[in-house]
């Protein structure tokens, strides 16, 4: 019991401060390849308690938390700052803008949803065709991206170029059990390492890596971990929980993970299979301190994960998602408890950490 | 003074679905009530405000009507702790994954449309639009606490809030047709500075968006001897550019078809030309899809009339109006009442053969 509750003190509290965070960073737009606003939080909220901090070459924020423990397992936590989005690619006038998808985002969920154009944060709109105007066979096909514009209004605005990027204007709220807000995806994860920066776990060297371009092909996390060169690497991100029902009311079956079944272990994905040991340790942490947990099916998808464990000679390394419902869309929906587990299970698996892992069979 | 613009954005912060006035009709009654002699609803729950002319009893009047209903959707069930639905009014699914709305159910609910992931759907909407039936609701909420709050035919309302766009422009939900109401407000506010010998009713009407219950139950109560529908009409803009557009901050269009007396047409011309208040014509070959359908066909039938604001992205949270456009519009209104003499309908003759290009 003693030694349970030793683990379970040092796990950070998710109270109204950090929801508020949470709030700040998924209200933030910051499309990969222009992390700049997320950053700017991260910065902030970080710097008071880095040992070192640096930003490298691709943008990643890399913090390191130094421990009084002697020869330290060194250990990197990773999770993304970037979102889908969009960038304006052709300006068509009279407030007009072409748009191009950045990162994967289904052109179904586009249309009707309000904008913020630039750093200026420009407010726009993609419209469409009145259902006036809209016969029944073309009901049946989706609208494709090439009719789209974001309308800033007509005029335009000096403030609104072509190379700007733009996202959803989706406003974060706390519903119940529920997150909602956009960008949840991996905005837990950013305000989850947040959190391990300002309360580390003390028996090891904390290497916080808030990545870069992570929905463009993993490409932040490539650079920190060869940078970092961790002993470890767990990477924080949250997947599509696919948990709805289907159409003809036959059992989910290709569910992706569950909404309020607590934070999910991956084993495999298209980019990674995890260290087997590190699996281990996390269900064995959940078990004793009494957290629930559950595996993410196997399947499609990556985290940054699948760049960081091929980084130099190999760096064994392990994800954990945050179900979130809706990703990659204007809203997501996420549950609080999922998020705090994956907090605590996370934060007292490191704890647990020692170098007898690497004795392990696999 | 209201503020026109202020009181159209609290306007569009409302529900207020076709059938379900009753939030938006408090507010609009609050904001007309120093601006009339008399206020008071029909048993539909339209609005009728009316502002005494000066000329000599029996004084004719006129009707402005503009409706305040708005399109949404209805619960139809519940599954897994999300929800179905159905429409009220015109919506295209296409529109709805991803939006923002609010459940009224036991209490007010937020909300957001979700749309499957395909290989939860079946094979003739994977990757294709979603029909409406395969789409839920989400509110966050688990099952249990779902089902204490939320029961069948409960309305869903859209939770864009209003958005300011560059131009004078504002962008939200159910600017068809509150934009239409705020003209009218604007109207008012003018003729408080202005001479006029006609009774004025401004009416705000219910469920056009279903059933032009609204337009045709004002006319018939109310009688007047002209009534004019104030809707928003199709501005150019992306996927609409045929000639059953009009141009975005041009000013409002003027209708031409059958659902308009061509006489009362001349005389909105005439009174927009002189006063050089930018303005469009607009082409109704058939139904003019305004109360101005039903209204003409009240009672032993009126001369009717049709001013539009042009509107980007109808029937969509993020619709457009240009708020030049809306004050015009507010003003061709008030200055076409001021000259209508006491004896303007007597003037009207079918033997005085108009055309749309007679004052051309």
């Amino acid at each position: 019991m003693n030694q349970k509750n030793k683990f379970r003190e040092q796990i950070p509290q998710i109270s109204e401060e950090q929801i508020t965070l949470l709030e700040r960073l998924s209200n933030a737009v910051s499309v990969s390849g222009d992390e700049g606003a997320v950053r700017k939080i991260v910065l902030e909220e970080v710097k008071p308690f880095a040992d070192s901090l640096e930003i490298d070459a691709m943008g990643n924020v890399l913090v390191t938390r130094k421990t009084d423990v002697e020869n330290p397992l060194r250990v990197m936590v990773a999770a993304h700052m970037d979102e889908v989005g969009f960038m304006l690619v052709n300006d068509d006038g009279d407030g007009l803008y072409r748009f191009e998808i950045v990162g994967g985002i289904d052109e179904r969920q586009l249309v009707g949803k309000s904008v913020l154009v630039g750093s200026d944060l420009v407010p726009g709109v993609i419209g469409a065709k009145p259902i006036h105007f809209t016969n029944a066979d073309e009901l049946k096909s989706k609208i494709g991206l090439d009719s789209l514009r974001i309308d800033i209004g007509p005029g335009g605005s000096k403030k609104v170029k072509v190379g700007d990027r733009a996202g959803f204007a989706t406003k974060f709220k706390q519903v119940g059990p529920s997150l909602m807000g956009k960008a949840l995806d991996d905005r837990l994860g950013v305000a989850t390492l947040i959190e391990f920066v300002k309360n580390p776990p003390k028996n090891v060297e904390l290497l916080a890596a808030f990545t870069v371009q992570e929905e463009l092909g993993l490409r932040g996390a490539r650079t920190a971990a060869y940078r970092l060169k961790p002993d470890v690497a767990f990477v924080i991100d949250s997947t599509p929980a696919m948990d709805l029902p289907v159409w003809d009311e036959e059992e989910n079956v290709r569910y992706n993970v569950h909404t309020d079944a607590g934070p999910a272990i991956y084993m495999m994905d298209a980019a990674t299979l995890s260290d087997p040991r590190l699996i281990r340790l996390l269900v064995e942490t959940g078990d004793l301190l009494e957290i629930p947990y559950q595996f993410r099916q196997p399947g499609r998808g990556g985290t940054d994960a699948g760049a960081i464990h091929k980084q130099h000679g190999g760096i064994p390394t392990v994800s954990i998602s945050i179900p979130g419902r809706y990703a990659h869309s204007a809203v997501m929906v996420a549950r609080l408890d999922d998020w705090k587990n994956g907090v605590a299970l996370v934060h007292a698996a490191i704890q647990r950490l020692n170098r007898d892992l690497f004795t392990q069979e696999r | 003074m209201t503020d026109i613009k202020n009181f159209l954005k609290s306007l569009i912060s409302m529900p207020g679905l076709s059938g379900y006035e009753a939030p938006v009709r408090d507010v609009i009654r609050e904001t007309w009530q120093p601006l009339v002699d008399e206020i008071s609803e029909s048993r539909l729950g339209s609005l009728h405000a009316l502002r005494r002319g000066t000329g000599p009893d029996p004084r004719p009047s006129i009707l402005l009507a503009a409706h305040m209903d708005a399109i949404g959707l209805m619960v139809t069930g519940q599954e897994a702790g999300l929800i179905r639905f159905t429409e009220v009014g015109g919506v295209d699914p296409r529109i709805l994954p991803g939006q923002e709305v609010t459940v009224h159910g036991r209490e007010l609910l937020p909300g957001v449309v979700v749309q499957p992931p395909d290989h939860l759907l079946p094979a003739s909407q994977q990757g294709k639009s979603v029909a409406m039936e395969y789409l839920f609701v989400d509110t966050g909420l688990r099952q249990d606490e779902l089902a204490e709050k939320v029961r069948i035919g409960d309305l869903i309302s859209f939770a864009q809030t209003p958005v300011e766009l560059a131009g004078n422009v504002i962008a939200g939900h159910s600017l068809d047709n509150r934009a239409s109401v705020a003209a009218l407000t604007y109207c008012l506010q003018d003729l408080q500075f202005m001479n006029h010998a006609w009774d004025v009713w401004t009416v705000a009407t219910v469920q056009e968006e279903e059933t032009l219950g609204g337009g045709f139950t004002s006319a018939f109560e109310l009688q007047p001897q002209i009534a004019v529908a104030i809707d928003v009409t199709f501005a150019k803009g992306p996927g609409a550019n045929d000639w059953r557009t009009v141009n975005m901050a041009k000013g409002p269009s003027i209708g031409w078809g059958p659902n308009i007396h061509p006489y009362i047409y001349q005389k909105f011309v005439e009174v927009a030309e002189k006063l050089d208040i930018p303005h469009q014509k607009e082409y109704m070959p058939k139904h003019s899809g305004t109360d101005a359908y039903a209204m003409q066909v009240a009672a032993a039938g009126m001369p009717t009339m049709v001013i539009s604001i042009p509107l980007r992205y109808m029937h969509t949270p993020v619709e457009v109006v240009s708020m030049n456009d809306l004050e015009r519009t507010g003003r061709l209104l008030a200055e076409f009442i001021r000259r209508l003499e006491p004896d303007f309908i007597e003037q009207i003759k079918w033997e005085n053969e108009v055309s749309d290009e007679s004052k051309e």
